[in-house]
């Protein structure tokens, strides 16, 4: 009994040796980033792995010319404000609209549904052109005419998991509701949205992590001479004949990374749940 | 209930239907309608009948891009799932460290593929740069480094869903196992890997899709470097509708082509896993 413990114990300890180091590996390439944004560029592709020591060490110098030449504040509050301004109205329209479908069966909101699972496996490229062209023609290209253009692109996947979660929820509750005298919206606000909480939650990461993350789509819908989203503005500076300043790049990506560490930090345990649950109902 | 719900559509349904026609299926018809024109902008557009996808099969860097693409997608969809499956066992196991090493192996997720793109280029220049080369010097190069990058980032969002699987299956089952007997080995083919199907069924999904689609990350570590070599086709549709003027029809043709592929591949995963899920 006694040897059994303790080769328990040591299988206990190995794995845990084992699975630092591995992490420590998997941040290593943050860190490596990290390192360099404080080099002289002249000192980042030549020696990416040594330590600034002396000369190569610019301190600030990087961040201050970056934040500078890719206006960083202005692209993260645009990218703030669309990925909130999206996100929001993507919970809202789509969770009514998912009730709606759920609740009123017909031919035309099977076939909606239908339609929203079907957009899940259409790729950007397919619409990519003639999105951007439609958007134009709207006059969406700007930070808030973009919010629709993600409510619509973005819809399937959300209707698609809120009306799978919809199917568990009993119908009694809401009828109880109406008989007692709520109308639609009052029933939907006060019944069926507290309810629909922990898959808001996986809707909205998901989104989140797809919209403040998003190139092409806002590169091809927004005016990029008056908005740049984080994305945009990093892959502006390779510049037009793809030779690239290092030493800026680096501090730009720290920068672009650190918001995300900090609210992954913050809010670390409602995403990989979200993310979890997100899958399994997909 | 019903009836009453009925009227509130302008409310309810809507803003949904409004947006996803503007932003989904007025673009997906009108791109459908206009693979088989020539055209510059949407209005000029002539019909030109299979035109535009006969240019197709002459095009050898399209050709070239769906041969890289597909043999980066096998790869990456074993390697990842391999990879996040292989975590996510020990990491059920119940022992000391587990959250913190969950929150490491996810972290990557997050980071945009531009961003990490950019990231790795500079790794991967650093280390080549110790033998003379540069990521470009070779398309083998940037293949396995698509490879590498696509492993980082998604063995940990991978690893999350398989440990979702792993949780919900009984522990009841395990038991009885071991009380007839049965070795770590038959535990893993006969009870572990039947019933994490559902999550196997996910996650190749997932990753199939993804890096079929995977456009960001070319983008941002190779651009299709050295020559074109590198190049997947979601950066090739990219290239022929804004780098060269008059081929708009044919970049049409080709997204149709890589629709329809995507949704296909995805079809048959589906249709290939869902069979072997097992009923608990």
């Amino acid at each position: 009994m006694k040897s059994r413990q303790a080769s328990k114990r040591l299988k206990n300890g190995l794995f845990l040796v084992f699975f630092s180091v591995v992490s420590l590996a998997y941040l290593m390439p943050i860190g490596i980033v990290v390192i360099n944004s404080f080099k002289r560029k002249a000192y980042i592709n030549k020696y990416p792995f040594s330590l600034p020591t002396g000369r190569d060490f610019v301190g600030l110098e990087n961040y201050r010319a970056g934040v500078e030449a890719i206006g960083f504040f202005e692209a993260f509050g645009w990218s703030l404000f669309i990925t909130v301004g999206s996100v929001s109205l993507i919970l809202l329209c789509t969770s009514m609209c998912a009730w709606y479908i759920s609740r009123v069966k017909n031919r035309w909101t099977r076939a909606f549904y239908y339609l929203c699972v079907f957009s899940m496996v259409v790729p950007f490229q397919m619409v990519m052109y003639t999105l951007s062209k439609t958007a134009d023609s709207l006059g969406l290209g700007n930070p808030l005419g973009i919010t629709v253009v993600y409510l619509g692109f973005g819809a399937g996947l959300a209707v698609f998991l809120f009306a799978g979660f919809m199917r568990s929820v009993p119908l009694e509750i809401e009828e109880a509701a109406m008989i007692d005298g709520c109308s639609p919206p009052q029933t939907f606000f006060l019944i069926v949205l507290p309810i629909l909480k922990p898959t808001m939650v996986s809707v909205g990461i998901l989104e989140t992590m797809w919209i403040w993350n998003d190139y092409l789509l806002p590169t091809l819908v927004l005016d990029q001479k008056k908005y740049k989203t984080i994305p945009m503005a990093i892959q502006y500076l390779k510049g037009g004949y793809g030779s690239i300043d290092w030493g800026l790049m680096m501090a730009m990506l720290v920068l672009a990374i650190l918001p995300v560490i900090l609210f992954y930090v913050a809010c670390q345990k409602y995403i990989i749940k979200g993310v979890a649950a997100g899958a399994v109902k997909g | 209930m019903k009836k009453t719900l009925k009227r509130w559509f302008p409310l309810f349904g809507l803003p949904t239907l409004a947006a996803f026609t503007v932003g989904f299926l007025v673009p997906f018809v009108v791109g459908l309608a206009l693979s088989f024109c020539r055209f510059t902008t949407v209005s000029d557009a002539r019909f030109v009948g299979l035109a535009n996808y006969k240019s197709i099969l002459g095009d050898g860097d399209f050709l070239h891009a769906l041969w890289f693409t597909a043999l980066f997608t096998l790869v990456s969809v074993v390697l990842i799932n391999l990879l996040a499956f292989a975590v996510a066992l020990p990491l059920t196991k119940g022992l000391r460290g587990t959250n913190l090493f969950r929150t490491v192996f996810f972290m990557p997720n997050l980071i945009g593929g531009i961003v990490l793109g950019y990231i790795w280029q500079l790794i991967f220049n650093g280390v080549l740069a110790m033998f003379g080369r540069t990521l470009t010097y070779s398309p083998v190069y940037g293949f396995w480094g698509l490879v590498i990058l696509m492993c980082w980032q998604q063995v940990g969002y991978m690893m999350i869903i398989y440990i979702a699987g792993l949780q919900s299956i009984p522990g009841e089952l395990y038991e009885a196992a071991r009380i007839d007997g049965a070795n770590p080995r038959q535990i893993l083919f006969r009870i572990t890997l039947p019933l994490s199907m559902p999550a196997i069924t996910i996650c190749t999904f997932l990753t199939l899709t993804n890096s079929f689609k995977l456009f960001d990350q070319n983008l941002a570590l190779t651009a299709g470097q050295p020559s074109n070599k590198t190049q997947m086709l979601a950066l090739n549709i990219y290239d022929t509708f804004y780098s060269r003027a008059g081929w708009e029809g044919v970049g049409q043709a080709k997204a149709v082509v890589f629709f329809v592929l995507v949704a296909g591949l995805a079809l048959i995963q589906l249709y290939i896993t869902r069979r072997r899920e097992v009923q608990q």
